[in-house]
This record gives C-alpha cells, sequence and structure tokens, in this order.
C-alpha cells in the first residue's frame, strides 16, 4: 500500500514528532502493521504521535459508519474513528446525546474510549468508559475481537483510558441519554476564592447535572481563586425556543499568533474584563448546547493563538482526602513562579473511573492551559511535585512534559497492575507511543 | 428518489450516498463485499433512508453479472429513478509503467467495464422512462498529463461515451450527469501529497447532488477545477513537454 513520506505530527497543544498517517475505511485491513491508532489528533500533547523507531500510525478518521443504534434502548455502535460532531448533528434532533461529552466536538469515538474523557457531568454520570458496553479490538497478536465489561475484562479496563497502548480500537458501542431539548438552561454565578469555589461546586452537585469554572488564576492572596461558576440542565421543551440552535459565524485562526500576545498584561487584562463582565452575583439564561459545552469550537485552530511554541495543558485531579486548601496549594505553585494561564477550569469529580489508568476520581480537577516557554518544563516539574504530595494525579490527554519518575510515583499501583495486563496482551509491547516512551519507558 | 450506487461504500460514493439517506430517498447498494454492504446499509438507515437499505453483490470485474444486479437493485428499490457510479481504481502512472496486469486491469475496469455497466443502467432507466445517470469521471481525462496517462486515457473514454450517451437519450428523459473531481482527499489518494486545491468529500458530495437535481450534464468539483482544467486545455505541447502537471 501507498504510503506518505514522513512530515510533522502533532497533538493539539503542537507537540509534534516525525511520522506518516495511514488511512483508509476498512481498519481490520489496514491495522495489522501498525502499532498505534490516532483519530482527530486532539488530545494536547504527545499521546497520538508515534514513537520516533516506528514513524507509521494508524488514522481512524475514514472508518467513520454508524453501525447500529436502537432508538428504544439508545444503544449506539459505530466504527473508532466515527466524531462526536456528527453523532450530535445526526442524533440531537432526534432526541438523543452522548452520556458523557468533552469540551470539543471534535474527537472520535476510538479517543474518547482511549483518553476515557470526562465531561461537566463527571460528578454524575462518570467518565464515556462507564458508559461504554463493549468494544472490537485488534490486539497485539493480529486477533481481532471484542471485550466489554464481562468477556476480557482485563482487556477492557485496560483500553478504557489506556490512550491506545493495548490495541487499536476498531468499533465502540455504548448507550445514549434521551434529551428533552437542544437547549441548556444554564446558571452563572461569580465566586470570589478558592475555597467559595469548592463550596459551590459541591452545593451545586445534587442540583445540577452540568457543572464547572473558570477561574482567574493570576488573582493572588484573598482573591485568589475567584471566578465564575456555570452549571446547567437540560431545558424542558416547553422552556426551550421552538428552533434548534443555528451554528454562528466560525472563524478560523489562519496563522499563528506572535507569544507577546498572549503575555503576562494581556491575560491580566482579559481575566480581570472577563470576571468583570458576570458583575451580578447570579445570572440564568437558556443558551445552545454548543455554546454551553464547546464555545472554545467556534473558533477553528484556536490552538495557533499560542504561536508557533504551542502550550500545554496541566491537568491534575486532587483527591479528596488531600482536603479543601490542596487547590490552593497547587494555585500557590502556579501564580508563586509567575506562570500565567490564559485559561484555568475548575470542576469537581464524584466518580472512581472504570478504566485502570483512567484520570477522573473523587476531588477536585485543576485545568490550566499554559504557552510553551523556556520554562515550562520547570514549572510542570514543580506542579508535579506539589500533586504527588497531595496524592493526585494527571491527565495523560493533555501531558507532554511529566517526567517517567513523577508519573511513576503517582500511579505506583495502578501503573503495576497496566504493566501486568499489557504483558498478557502486549508482552512484547508492539503498541506504543512517544507518550508510552517518555512516561512508560517502552 | 429511488436511487441505486456502484461503489458507495467508501470515498466520495459515501459521502453522496449519506446526503440521500439524510434526505430520506431510498437506496440500493452495489459492491463486491456483502460484509462491506451491508454495515455501509447499516450507517445509511440510521442516517434517514427511507425503508431497509438494501445489498446487492456487483463486482466491475464481471460484467456478466452487471444486469442481472441491476434488475435485483430495481426490484428491491420498486423501480428507479437514479444510478449513481463511483466505482473504478486509482494507480499512479510509475505505478501502472511497472505493472502491465494492473495496468491492463485498470483500463478493463475504469472503461470498458464501467462502459458495459452504464449500458445495462441505460436500459434499465429508460424502461423506466427515463432517470439520472450520474458517473464519476476525472478532471485526468481533460487531457493527456505525465502524472495520469494511463489513468487520464480511461477516463477521457469514459467522459466521451457519457458524452455520446446525453447526445442520444437527453430527449427519452435520461439525464446523464458527468462528475469530473480533480483531487479529492480520498482512501484512493492516500500517501500522495495533495495540491493546494485540494477537494474534501463531503463538498463534492455535496456539488454532485446539486447537479444531480439540477440534472446538469457535467460537474467539476471542487468547482475550482474547471478553471484549473481550461488553462491545461489551452497550454500548448510545448509547454506541456515540459512542465510535470
Amino acid at each position: 500500500m501507498r504510503e506518505p513520506p514522513l512530515s510533522t505530527l502533532s497533538g493539539w497543544g503542537r507537540h509534534s514528532a516525525q511520522g506518516r498517517e495511514r488511512v483508509g475505511e476498512d481498519l481490520e485491513r489496514i491495522s495489522a502493521d501498525v502499532n498505534l491508532s490516532r483519530g482527530l489528533g486532539r488530545s494536547y500533547g504527545d499521546a497520538s504521535l508515534p514513537p520516533d523507531d516506528e514513524p507509521t500510525v494508524l488514522n481512524t478518521t475514514f472508518a467513520d459508519r454508524i453501525l447500529s443504534f436502537d432508538e428504544d434502548s439508545g444503544l449506539f455502535r459505530a466504527e473508532s474513528g466515527f466524531t462526536l460532531g456528527e453523532l450530535n448533528r445526526l442524533l440531537m434532533p432526534r432526541g438523543y446525546f452522548s452520556p458523557v461529552s468533552p469540551g470539543t466536538k471534535f474527537v472520535t469515538l476510538g479517543g474518547m474510549v482511549a483518553a476515557d474523557v470526562h465531561g461537566k457531568n463527571q460528578h454524575k454520570d462518570g467518565n464515556f468508559g462507564h458508559h461504554v458496553t463493549s468494544l472490537k479490538m485488534r490486539v497485539a497478536d493480529g486477533r481481532v475481537l471484542d471485550c466489554s465489561p464481562e468477556r476480557h475484562a482485563d482487556l477492557f479496563r485496560a483500553t478504557i483510558g489506556g490512550m491506545g497502548l493495548t490495541g487499536h480500537i476498531l468499533e465502540v458501542e455504548f448507550g445514549m441519554r434521551r434529551i428533552p431539548s437542544q437547549w441548556i438552561c444554564q446558571e452563572s454565578r461569580r465566586i470570589h476564592d478558592i475555597d467559595e469555589f469548592q463550596d459551590a461546586l459541591e452545593e451545586s452537585a445534587p442540583e445540577w447535572p452540568y457543572t464547572m469554572g473558570w477561574i482567574d488564576c493570576l488573582a493572588r492572596g484573598k482573591n485568589m481563586g475567584r471566578g465564575i461558576l456555570m452549571t446547567g440542565r437540560w431545558a424542558e421543551a416547553d422552556q426551550a425556543p421552538p428552533r434548534a440552535p443555528k451554528p454562528g459565524f466560525q472563524p478560523s485562526l489562519r496563522f499563528d499568533w506572535p507569544s507577546w500576545v498572549l503575555s503576562g498584561l494581556t491575560i491580566r487584562l482579559f481575566n480581570e474584563l472577563y470576571y468583570r463582565k458576570q458583575w451580578r452575583r447570579r445570572s440564568s439564561g437558556i443558551v445552545s448546547h454548543e455554546s454551553f459545552y464547546y464555545p472554545l469550537d467556534a473558533i477553528r485552530s484556536w490552538n495557533r493563538m499560542y504561536g508557533r511554541r504551542g502550550f500545554t495543558q496541566y491537568q491534575c485531579v486532587l483527591p479528596r482526602e488531600a482536603g479543601r486548601a490542596s487547590a490552593r496549594r497547587v494555585l500557590d505553585v502556579l501564580t508563586a513562579r509567575g506562570g500565567a494561564s490564559f485559561l484555568c477550569v475548575i470542576k469537581d469529580f464524584g466518580r472512581e473511573s472504570k478504566g485502570i489508568l483512567s484520570f477522573p476520581r473523587p476531588g477536585i480537577t485543576l485545568a490550566l492551559d499554559i504557552a510553551v516557554r523556556d520554562d515550562t518544563q520547570d514549572l510542570v516539574d514543580a506542579l508535579n511535585e506539589q500533586v504527588i504530595q497531595e496524592g493526585g494525579r494527571i491527565y495523560l490527554a493533555k501531558d507532554s512534559f511529566t517526567r517517567r519518575e513523577h508519573f511513576e510515583a503517582m500511579e505506583g499501583p495502578r501503573l503495576d497492575e497496566f504493566q501486568a495486563i499489557r504483558d498478557r496482551w502486549d508482552p512484547n509491547r508492539r503498541f506504543r507511543s512517544a507518550q508510552s516512551v517518555r512516561l512508560l519507558g517502552d | 428518489m429511488r436511487v441505486a450506487f456502484l461503489g458507495a461504500t467508501k470515498g466520495m460514493g459515501r459521502a453522496l450516498a449519506r446526503l440521500t439517506a439524510e434526505r430520506g430517498d431510498t437506496i440500493c447498494l452495489l459492491g463486491r463485499n456483502s460484509v462491506d454492504l451491508e454495515r455501509s446499509a447499516a450507517d445509511l438507515s440510521v442516517r434517514g433512508a427511507t425503508g431497509p437499505v438494501r445489498g446487492v453483490v456487483c463486482d466491475l470485474e464481471k460484467p456478466e453479472a452487471f444486469t442481472s444486479a441491476i434488475d435485483a437493485a430495481r426490484e428491491a428499490l420498486g423501480g428507479l429513478d437514479a444510478v449513481v457510479v463511483t466505482a473504478g481504481v486509482f494507480a499512479t502512472q510509475e505505478e501502472l509503467e511497472a505493472d502491465p496486469a494492473l495496468a491492463e486491469r485498470l483500463v478493463r475496469i475504469n472503461f470498458s467495464n464501467t462502459v458495459m455497466f452504464c449500458e445495462a443502467a441505460k436500459k434499465a432507466l429508460l424502461e423506466e422512462g427515463g432517470g439520472t445517470l450520474c458517473v464519476f469521471s476525472s478532471v485526468a481525462g481533460e487531457r493527456g498529463r505525465k502524472p495520469v496517462i494511463i489513468y487520464g486515457a480511461a477516463k477521457a473514454g469514459l467522459t466521451r461515451y457519457l458524452e455520446g450517451l446525453d447526445h442520444k437519450h437527453h430527449a427519452e428523459g435520461l439525464r446523464v450527469v458527468t462528475v469530473k473531481p480533480g483531487f479529492v482527499k480520498t482512501s484512493m489518494t492516500a500517501g500522495l501529497e495533495p495540491p493546494p486545491f485540494a477537494g474534501e468529500p463531503d463538498a463534492v458530495a455535496r456539488r454532485v447532488l446539486g447537479a444531480m437535481d439540477r440534472g446538469a450534464p457535467v460537474v467539476y468539483a471542487p468547482a475550482l477545477w474547471r478553471l484549473i482544467m481550461a488553462v491545461i486545455r489551452a497550454l500548448p505541447r510545448a509547454i506541456m513537454r515540459r512542465i510535470n502537471f
């Protein structure tokens, strides 16, 4: 089969590697001799990038057929390159929505499984993996097989959140949810500091199925952690406008912004304005699901805002046992180093994951977008050291800077269990990525 | 619309079949592999095709079965309003020069067998009192060009055949739509360096469906290729000998 020459493949944060993508509709036929799958390349770091010595990856995006949908039970099955955007476009008008949606719709089902994505309803409905009923996979010895919570359960649990390291995900089956409309009743609330934020998230959790918060992470001292809490629930048919929401103008960034544009000063200005925008203590309204779930999808290629060197997203979870003060301690590490984050998101997690290496666990998660500079490695190291002290962990779908020893300190027994399952299914470590070389020593 | 597709399990055919499914057309799929047909049929059903989407095995390398396959499609659809042919093979000029058997097969499939399939489809459509025959040729058939000599020759022959068909049967209600795609990013062109104006299958499909609905005889997709090929056709031989386009 014709293979393209090597070119630059990159993750969403623009971390890159030399590689080539093999494309085709029939994944079963073309996956036998490749060792990593890649979908839309929306993981931020190096999870979808090939290791140096093995440059070819399988691009799944042409394998995008729906295989079955049962309107009564909501059970849905499709090839792994099928995207969340298509799912929404086709099934929302019929009253169904994905049980879990991340902050972008430009992801494939395979990627959603591999990263075990979570969304604004994690505190209530868990991760995507909680709703997956069956996967069809090609494993290292060449076999193509189905796995589920009952069948080859170890492979299934390692694949949910396993970052593609257990085999190629060929098909995904999961349960869709019924929704009353395509609109969201949203409420926004001004929050004064990090402690109030955690209280507010906890209070909102039983009442609101969707919650998340934006933090002005440049605010220090008594204002540290001030921001806006956003909560939402599906609007009932009689509350929603009678029409379906229309996608608005979608600008696209066609060039890389110079790096000074997102400097400490401009971020400070943006944060101040954004915080002041919420001048009322509370406000509410009916918004389209697109603006509620995918505000950043409205600007195509928004990652170019961070310039040529790109950015990294640092996302960690701090367990409940670490207490309220742990979030403040992590933000302290960021502000003490003058690390400016343009976008900082806070969210409470309520359910432990099913996947062995999945990210979420009950506690608080912080996600920080950080432009790559000369000192980014030091900043990530310092944040990781703090997170290890708190007993927390990081999200592999975002990571490109964590050191192996830090990852091992965070994951301990979970990593041992994951590797034991890989020993059974892939003893020669066929399935590898740039990330697994870095973090697992593959 | 009751429409039969040959080659809609992949690429531009897949994208076009999805558009017809989403507006509720009735669809029958013709193709080589019955498992693949079933999977595409399921996809189109969930997307909104009216009635069950049937699959009929039909291989462009087996012309003796063309008539029976079209009859089966006609029966499954309860009539026939349109036949769409996107099936075909592609290989680069280097690959074809290195492998004469492949070159012979490509010319046979893309030209003679496609013509024979269209003959059978035309007959069925005329029996129905007219309809649309939409066939994917290529801009490669517009001028002899170094990178697509053999492939382009087969497509040139197909384009001329379709042109004649239109002249002869237009008055009887047959609408022949000749599609001339430029470079489109599908698995057929995988591994080739895409030119700056390469098209996406979905955009091509929207353009082609519009042409089918209007009964437009020739459609370039993406539209820019009409201009590009007008320039290429006007270039003197001396220049064509020098450039590698």
